[in-house]
């Protein structure tokens, strides 16, 4: 009986991975659609993208990648820990990736309160008198950096979901589907950041 | 094959008396049943359907004569938009997958439930929460949003009406609409009975496969789209706004990504419902299994690839355009195939014309229709002369609404029994089915003639020689209204008041049939083991062939 048991919360979680498996693609699709927009922008205005990015701070965008790709070690590190039954590590591990959230948060709202006062912003009298191709360009790293925080904060939400599951044992080396889903949530995360890092700050 | 005998005999209680930890009302608001949330898309569908008909009709009289009859231009502006709104985004796209296959996609599968009831629970609230906006658009802010429901820009990001509400909702109903594809799909995966492998499911799942994946991977496109064209309005970014370097046709390229797919997210669920018509009431296997659902996933695929038939007149390059053209053509080869089966299944079968039936039959006749003039519109040539007139909003009526809409009336009397524990009136059912046949005929094929003459769609005046064709087609309106207001008077009175049904009334020999009607919380006290394939009526000679 008991082995039965087992049996069905294995299915279970499978199922719930395939789940998030096919949201992620979702996800991909829906970054994919802003993609779409940049190629076909990056292709008509070229050399005005190229000046445009110069204005971005390529250190500020090294450093939110650094914060990203380590959180993501974090995040996958924190599974291993819990699916081999060392809670206190997990938990620990779930709190650094959360604040490498927060510190890329962080670096985000400087980054943006720093070109807002240039008045530097969608609408704005100096954005009206650019180029074309910079409008589009600052139009498109604004829609695509604020969609990517958003998903960054839906992330940090997961993730705080899971430091309390995992004090209460609700999360733990039986039961670790939401933090395995969590992670896989984080790494999309992280995946679309490497993409629009490079296109955005490294073209100049 | 024993027939469970009556229902809510021994300790079978009927799922609509199943209490959970919830009493009364909440039973079903917070029911994570797949049964009662198809239920209760069932009910909320309905009343929007007959909100959206209403404005239609609205349309239709103020059409009856050129210049003003019954309304301002303005309002007429706001009446097709909301028309098309609820219609498609409320409607036509979740209706099928939310009712019949949250209803009975667990239950053809030989499972309990869909993988993830929370989340099933959730997308209806979601869907809730859209149409609710979508119907706010009317009356809050500035005015009804005037774009249509295509929300072309840059005329969407113009206009002074509440355009934002209308595009919120959509994005919504949208995301309503990838978690119910995602909630199948993963049910499909995991929760088909022991001995059901792929080729034992029964058709109407595999269409819902299809569609899922469709919902899946196309519905996030439209909804980026609709927040570019938010962010357009709101912040002036000018992705589409070609004062600031955008391009107003890479809107419609985005556009027609998702809402091309859609349409076959309409159809396909619809042609997976007369699939399990056919053999039903010919007393036969369904011919050509496997043909059928290779075109399913077909139809799926190709479809993605044929947004740009849409965009003819837009500008596109030569290439382009008879490169969708083409895949245009190819795309309607495998609903032809699925044509030929359904007619296949019913030849030499013993053919019970109930009403399910005729709706299914009059489903190929109007889908016929409207595919014939589909492809009209996809060559090239006669695209150019019919573009934007009435031929094509008499084309997209003849296949949402004739196929799509006429199948959900298939499905709807097919299982109904097998819903409500209950049959109901043949008789009206059947005057109903005549006098809806006609009044969708003389309704929309008027529609076909004008708009060859040249009647622009989305009118609000027009040319005297257009009249008779306008005025026919208005009293169409009326009958039609007439005839599903006596459907839905049947089914409703019938739920309460009808003779209680068998379990299988039909003889049909799917998987719901085996239980009891109506179903109990759990479906299957044991969960059923399928030996054979799907449609195996018996060990009669026409079974040998298989």
């Amino acid at each position: 009986m008991s082995g039965q048991i087992i049996h069905t919360e294995h299915t279970d979680s499978e199922t719930g991975k395939l789940g998030m498996w096919i949201f992620l693609f979702t996800e991909l699709f829906l970054f994919g659609g802003l993609f779409l927009v940049y190629a076909v922008f990056r292709a008509k205005y070229s050399a005005e993208f190229h000046t445009a990015a110069a204005e971005l701070n390529a250190f500020i965008g090294t450093l939110n990648t650094v914060f990203l790709l380590v959180s993501s070690m974090t995040v996958a590190m924190s599974l291993t820990a819990i699916q081999t039954n060392k809670p206190k590590l997990a938990l620990f591990l779930v709190t650094v990736t959360i604040l490498l959230a927060a510190l890329f948060m962080m670096n985000k709202y400087f980054e943006w309160s720093h070109k807002f006062e240039y008045k530097l912003y969608p609408g704005s009298e100096v954005m009206r008198n650019l180029p074309h191709g910079e409008i589009l360009f600052f139009g498109l790293y604004y829609m695509m950096t604020g969609l990517h925080a958003v998903h960054v904060l839906v992330g940090m939400v997961l993730l705080s979901v899971n430091v309390f599951k995992i004090k209460s044992g609700k999360v733990s080396s039986s039961h670790f589907l939401l933090l395995e889903n969590s992670a896989l949530y984080w790494h999309l995360v992280d995946l679309i950041w490497i993409f629009i890092f490079p296109l955005l700050y490294l073209i100049t | 094959m024993s027939e469970v005998s009556n229902n809510e005999t021994g300790n079978h209680i009927s799922y609509l008396r199943h209490q959970g930890k919830y009493k009364g009302i909440l039973s079903w608001l917070l029911s994570t049943d797949h049964k009662k949330i198809g239920l209760m898309y069932l009910y909320s569908i309905t009343v929007f359907f007959f909100v959206a008909a209403i404005l239609g009709l609205l349309m239709r009289i103020e059409l009856i004569a050129p210049g003003k009859t019954i309304m301002e231009p303005q309002t007429y502006n706001g009446l097709f938009t909301i028309h098309g709104i609820i219609m498609i985004f409320v409607i036509v796209i979740p209706a099928l997958p939310a009712i019949f296959g949250n209803f009975f996609l667990p239950i053809l599968i030989g499972a309990k439930d869909v993988a993830f009831p929370k989340l099933n629970l959730f997308s209806f609230y979601l869907f809730l929460i859209g149409a609710i906006l979508g119907i706010l658009s009317q009356f809050a802010g500035s005015g009804p949003p005037d774009t249509g429901w295509t929300f072309y820009v840059p005329y969407s990001a113009e206009s002074s009406t509440n355009v934002i509400f209308a595009l919120t909702a959509a994005f919504i109903l949208g995301f309503s609409s990838i978690l119910t594809g995602l909630n199948f799909i993963v049910t499909i995966h995991r929760m088909r009975a022991p001995g059901m492998g792929w080729f034992r499911m029964p058709l109407f799942p595999w269409s819902l496969y299809a569609t899922g994946w469709i919902q899946v991977l196309a519905t996030p496109i439209i909804g980026i789209t609709l927040l570019m064209v938010i962010a357009e309005r709101v912040l002036r970014i000018g992705f589409f706004d070609p004062s600031l370097g955008g391009d107003p046709v890479l809107f419609q390229h985005l556009f027609w990504i998702y809402s091309h797919p859609a349409v076959y997210i309409m159809i396909l669920p619809a042609m997976g419902i007369v699939t399990e018509i056919f053999p039903t009431f010919s007393q036969k296997p369904v011919f050509g299994y496997t043909a059928i659902l290779i075109s399913s996933l077909a139809i799926a695929f190709v479809g993605y690839f044929v947004w740009g038939h849409h965009m003819f007149t837009a500008g596109i390059s030569v290439g382009s355009r008879w490169f969708f053209s083409f895949l245009t053509f190819i795309v309607a080869v495998p609903s032809a195939i699925k044509v030929f089966n359904w007619i296949s299944t019913m030849y030499g079968g013993s053919i019970d014309l109930k009403p399910p039936l005729l709706y299914a039959i009059s489903f190929i006749f109007l889908f016929m229709i409207g595919g014939f003039t589909g492809l009209t519109l996809g060559a090239l040539a006669a695209n150019i002369q019919v573009h934007d007139t009435s031929f094509v909003v008499a084309h997209f009526h003849y296949i949402i609404f004739g196929g799509m809409g006429f199948a959900t009336f298939a499905g709807i009397h097919y299982w109904f029994p097998k819903m409500f524990g209950r049959m109901y009136n043949n008789k009206i059912a059947n005057i109903a089915w005549g006098i809806n046949f006609t009044g969708f005929n003389l309704l929309y094929f008027p529609q076909f003639i004008i708009g060859i003459q040249g009647m622009p769609r989305r009118y609000f005046d027009y040319l005297p020689q257009f009249q008779t064709g306008h005025v026919i087609s208005t009293i169409g309106g009326f009958i039609l209204l007439a005839g599903l207001t006596l459907m839905v008077y049947n089914l409703v009175r019938s739920a309460r008041k009808g003779a209680i049904a068998p379990a299988n009334p039909w003889h049909g020999v799917t998987l719901e049939w085996q239980i009891p009607s109506p179903p109990s919380h759990e479906n299957f006290d044991v969960i059923p083991e399928i030996k054979t394939k799907p449609y195996f009526f018996g060990s009669t000679d026409e079974n040998k062939s298989k």
